[in-house]
């Protein structure tokens, strides 16, 4: 399959891509890891007649915590995601997230911020920042601006980015004391969209009750949905089993499936049921052992 | 587009259009066939390469985007006319059948027993499951990199 034709650009910094993202407008598409954007141009399903190629852009690669958040470049891989130790220890819902992204190669490519600027409903990573309560960091003609994971995913393949907006940066608000959190994703085979998935990000108070739950769902609406509903039932409350159970189901009634080749909208909401207990159970196990 | 790339260690150099997709500059433009293009869709893994020593899908990846950088390709592993190892494993262990699958698997490996020189059985199904076989079932493929693992360790390559 041959995508159509495009003009190629390879902008050397920042200000130089926005330059073209102005000067193109709808007629420009970022090119970062590729991995959803070139197959959906060899199905002409996108014929973008300009290509900004951010690849080579330096500085773009750091994953670092500072400030009190981990703070990630629009050029890094999921495969940076997924081997890095401090990720693993410290973001272990991150780490959950990123091994189950595509496949290993596809990884190899695959950014973590392309997951959310093409805002795919069955993308992974939109889910895990809005348990997350991430921010994400855009510069544009009119300067560089914060818009919380919360207010940025606006539909099917659409965000809050303006016009000659680029996503920069994500931050992940360092998870204090007592912090767990997982994204368990049912899905038929390796690189296969998610049947459901559910993200899970929770802080425990000393007395064991929840200070903080942050519980959002892919692929199982129009948008990442965060379970407002689910978390409030567990907000401040004792995770014990029955309150779990009552935010699964609750969970489960603020999904908003489709039908398709992956099962019923009941089999899919039932998903989102189990998958929430169990996203619990597992945070709630890592908050236990201080991760 | 001029593009300057170094394959398999050696420079080449070749006119393309912006669309063009890095496996077919591989095939079609510098005849370097053993690449293969399976599925076209970023699902099988056939047309795996190391780009800076990173595997990726050369059917998902424009020939442009390598410019300047370092690709290798299953032409590659053999040495002054000796087999790498992971090519001695597959065929000491029957790791193919009809071989469609293999350039990609090599390469894949490759990387990965860079990274893992000791790996699990689990270790070596996780990396090398973004490459479809749908002859061998895979166990011969597991024992093939097992193979050639255990060689590389007693500094075989």
């Amino acid at each position: 399959m041959i995508p159509a034709s495009f003009a190629y650009h390879r902008p050397a910094s920042i200000s130089e891509a926005a330059t073209l993202l102005a000067q193109y407008g709808d007629d420009a598409k970022i090119l970062s890891g590729g991995q959803s954007l070139i197959p959906l141009m060899k199905l002409r399903l996108a014929s973008p007649p300009h290509i900004v190629d951010i690849n080579r852009i330096p500085g773009l690669t750091y994953l670092e915590e500072r400030n009190g958040a981990l703070r990630i470049g629009a050029l890094v891989r999921e495969s940076d995601l997924e081997k890095s130790t401090l990720v693993r220890t410290r973001y272990p819902i991150l780490h959950d997230t990123s091994r189950v992204i595509g496949d290993p190669v596809v990884r190899n490519l695959a950014t973590v911020c392309g997951n959310l600027a093409h805002a795919d409903p069955a993308n992974d990573h939109p889910a895990t920042m809005l348990a997350l309560g991430a921010e994400i960091v855009a510069t544009g003609p009119r300067g560089e601006r914060t818009i919380p994971a919360s207010a940025f995913f606006s539909g099917p393949f659409t965000t809050a980015l303006a016009a000659g907006e680029i996503l920069i940066e994500i931050r992940v608000p360092a998870p204090p004391a007592r912090s767990g959190g997982a994204y368990l994703k049912l899905e038929r085979k390796v690189g296969d969209f998610a049947t459901a998935a559910v993200a899970v990000q929770l802080t425990l108070a000393p007395d064991g009750t929840c200070q903080r739950v942050g519980i959002a769902l892919t692929n199982v609406g129009l948008t990442p949905i965060k379970a407002g509903r689910a978390e409030a039932a567990l907000q401040g409350k004792r995770p014990d089993e029955a309150t779990i159970a009552r935010a699964a189901q609750l969970a489960a009634e603020e999904s908003e499936p489709a039908e398709d080749l992956r099962g019923s909208e009941a089999y899919k909401r039932d998903m989102v049921r189990v998958l929430t207990a169990r996203a619990l159970r597992k945070a709630l196990e890592r908050a236990g052992k201080g991760g | 587009m001029r593009v300057q790339v170094t394959i398999n260690g050696e420079k080449h150099e070749a006119d393309v259009e912006p669309r063009l997709l890095l496996v077919h500059m591989l095939r079609d433009v510098l005849r370097l066939t053993g690449t293969h293009i399976g599925c076209d869709t970023t699902h099988c893994g056939a047309c795996t390469v190391l780009l800076d020593g990173r595997p990726v899908k050369s059917c998902t990846v424009f020939a442009v985007q390598a410019d300047g950088r370092e690709l290798m390709t299953v032409e590659g592993l053999e040495q002054n006319g000796k087999l790498h190892p992971l090519q001695e494993g597959f065929m000491q262990e029957h790791g193919l059948q009809c071989g469609y699958c293999t350039p990609g698997m090599l390469m894949t490996s490759y990387a990965f027993l860079k990274e893992t020189p000791n790996p699990t059985e689990g270790d070596i199904r996780w990396a090398i499951s973004g490459n479809l076989c749908r002859c061998t079932g895979y166990v011969n493929i597991v024992k093939s990199v097992q193979y050639a693992a255990a060689k590389l360790r007693q500094g075989g390559a």
